[in-house]
């Protein structure tokens, strides 16, 4: 972006703003506005979507027109690319294996973070700093630092080839961030609120149950996108610990039929397309909750 | 326990009775934390010095033989150049264009939430699926971008086959992947910076260059960093895209340290080896993140 293009374009012209006074120069943040800035970006728009559109619209080609016609609406709709993946209980059971995983993971995360964060925000007890930064420390290095070592802990464990060795090592790795989101959380809640609560003999678990987790429920929203989010993305935990075609997640899954029809791109692209729909539709659906959840959680962390 | 009703309000009504209660609500999650999280960085340290399949007794100790075969590995020495690559680009391509888009949006114009919106929606994506998606982009026989080459008049482009470009292609796909998720960060920051400045500036003849430079730069700086910071994170810990865009290859060019790993040290069962490679990362990023603690930012765990 040139610099005489942005003088050119002061925003005091052809602003979309509101028309008061004193918004339309306070908007200046932009430096662009008008059709130079609708064009530039209509064009990352373009860059960003045409890679989804083609995927999308290429599941309905045929193969040969793939060559011939990459952008364009199919000169003939194959919707049998489609319903023939949509018929398979290959597709069903890998989004149902990786909602299963996904959503245990998220209740396991919330259940066994949420005390402790309890723990950290309102209780006093020996150790209480230590611990605290002992679960910080999650914080600092990603899955695949111990990946060989868990897959050790896995197997000895006999939890090789089963869901739960997705399941145990996800909540454990996102007690860091959830503990950290959550301890700060509940420190909001006015402390008048725990010592009244005390005085009239209601115990820590009570107060916990009945008062922290009902107010909290925004920050127990953000655990939750977030952890959703990585189960159900995760690729490297499933690829070392499940063997058995039956279990794959969906991420494994998709690989493994890309292996299998190497070639056949248009029935990859049908199948890349219905295995990332869930995802889109969610985002389209509660986009709010899900750009906030994962930027706050990502900055707050 | 003490008796509260007697004691005045206050932190000292309750300090004596929270260690029972966090005897319940603590260990669980201590327990989860230490067994998968904390005990397999150390059993990395240790294996490390082992020459070590998986399943025969542990007792093959070689000392530091994994880490100077891992240093003078030449796919390592390539993973590792790739990953500062990732790191390069993000900071020369992906942050400006994430910045300056977010400049563009940060105001509530007409499609503002839109476009913010489609910019962010790659990075909801699996890496695997994003990674796929690509492969088709740039595959040579049936992908568009061979195709609008070749109506330009070039012979079929195989990117992903070319040592030379198929690691461009990862970065490529990065960028797209990831931008609109800085961009949100970015978006988040402009929020906090008072817009009176801009109208102050505005009043005292300031180029629209200059308020950018003087006003939203220096009032970003922290969402800055805190981005330059996920970039250096998301870069050692790459590895999704690289099997499903590239599969590390060809000829093993585009590995990251992560997919050196699991090619190396997973895919053969050489536990020693690979927990070697999974140490040098670790401390990677615990240089990383102290680095940015103290270098960076805010002290506020605590």
């Amino acid at each position: 972006m040139t610099e005489t293009a942005l003088q050119r374009h002061r925003p005091r012209k052809g602003s979309l703003v509101l028309p008061k006074s004193d918004v339309v120069p306070a908007s200046l943040a932009a430096p662009m506005t008008g059709l130079p800035r609708f064009l530039i970006l209509c064009f990352v728009a373009a860059l960003v979507l045409v890679p989804l559109l083609a995927t999308a619209l290429g599941g309905f080609k045929e193969l040969g027109e793939l060559r011939t016609n990459p952008f364009g609406l199919p000169r003939v709709w194959q919707w049998e690319n489609y319903w023939g993946i949509l018929a398979s209980a290959r597709y069903w059971r890998i989004l149902g294996n990786s909602l299963f995983i996904s959503a245990v993971t998220v209740a396991l995360t919330l259940a066994v973070a949420a005390p402790a964060a309890f723990a950290f925000a309102h209780l006093r007890f020996f150790g209480q700093r230590f611990l605290f930064n002992y679960f910080i420390l999650g914080l600092t290095f990603p899955f695949a630092t111990a990946i060989l070592p868990l897959f050790i802990k896995v197997r000895d464990l006999g939890l090789l080839d089963t869901h739960w060795g997705i399941i145990l090592p996800q909540v454990a790795f996102s007690q860091a961030l959830s503990i950290l989101l959550m301890r700060n959380a509940f420190r909001q809640l006015p402390s008048e609120l725990l010592d009244a609560a005390l005085v009239d003999g209601c115990g820590y678990a009570r107060f916990f149950l009945w008062i922290t987790l009902p107010l909290s429920r925004p920050i127990l929203a953000t655990v939750a996108v977030i952890t959703f989010v990585v189960s159900w993305n995760n690729f490297l935990l499933p690829l070392v610990v499940i063997n058995t075609n039956a279990k794959y997640p969906w991420t494994l899954g998709l690989m493994d039929y890309q292996g299998e029809f190497i070639v056949a791109w248009q029935l990859i692209l049908a199948f890349i397309t219905l295995t990332i729909l869930p995802a889109v539709l969610m985002f389209v659906l509660a986009q709010r909750y899900i750009v906030s959840g994962l930027t706050a959680g990502a900055v707050k962390g | 326990m003490a008796d509260t009703t007697a004691s005045p309000p206050g932190k000292a009504s309750y300090v004596h009775s929270g260690g029972l209660t966090a005897l319940i609500f603590l260990p669980p999650a201590l327990t989860l934390f230490t067994v998968f999280v904390i005990l397999p960085i150390g059993e990395a340290g240790w294996y490390g010095f082992y020459n070590w399949n998986g399943l025969a007794a542990l007792e093959n100790f070689v000392g530091l033989q994994n880490y100077q075969q891992l240093l003078a590995n030449k796919t390592f020495h390539q993973a590792f150049i790739n990953n500062l690559l990732i790191i390069a680009v993000s900071l020369a391509v992906q942050l400006p264009l994430a910045l300056s888009m977010a400049v563009l949006l940060a105001d509530r114009l007409v499609g503002s939430v839109a476009f913010r919106m489609m910019f962010f929606l790659p990075y909801i994506l699996a890496d695997v699926a994003a990674g796929l998606i690509w492969r088709f982009m740039f595959d040579g026989d049936y992908g568009p971008i061979s195709q609008i080459w070749q109506a330009l008049g070039g012979d079929p482009l195989y990117i992903l086959a070319d040592r030379d470009w198929a690691y461009a292609a990862v970065l490529t796909v990065i960028v797209w992947k990831y931008f609109g998720f800085h961009m949100m960060l970015y978006i988040a920051g402009l929020q906090n910076i008072d817009r009176n400045l801009y109208e102050a500036a505005a009043i005292d003849g300031a180029s629209p260059w200059q308020r950018f430079r003087h006003i939203t730069l220096p009032g970003l700086s922290p969402m800055i960093k805190l981005s330059v910071f996920f970039s250096l994170l998301g870069s050692l810990q790459f590895f999704d895209m690289i099997v499903s865009l590239t599969g590390g290859g060809p000829l093993n060019s585009s590995h990251t340290m992560v997919s050196f790993l699991y090619y190396f040290g997973i895919g053969r069962m050489r536990v020693g080896f690979g927990s070697a490679v999974g140490v040098l990362l670790f401390i990677l990023c615990a240089t990383v993140a102290f680095g940015y603690k103290r270098l960076l930012m805010r002290d506020d765990h605590d």
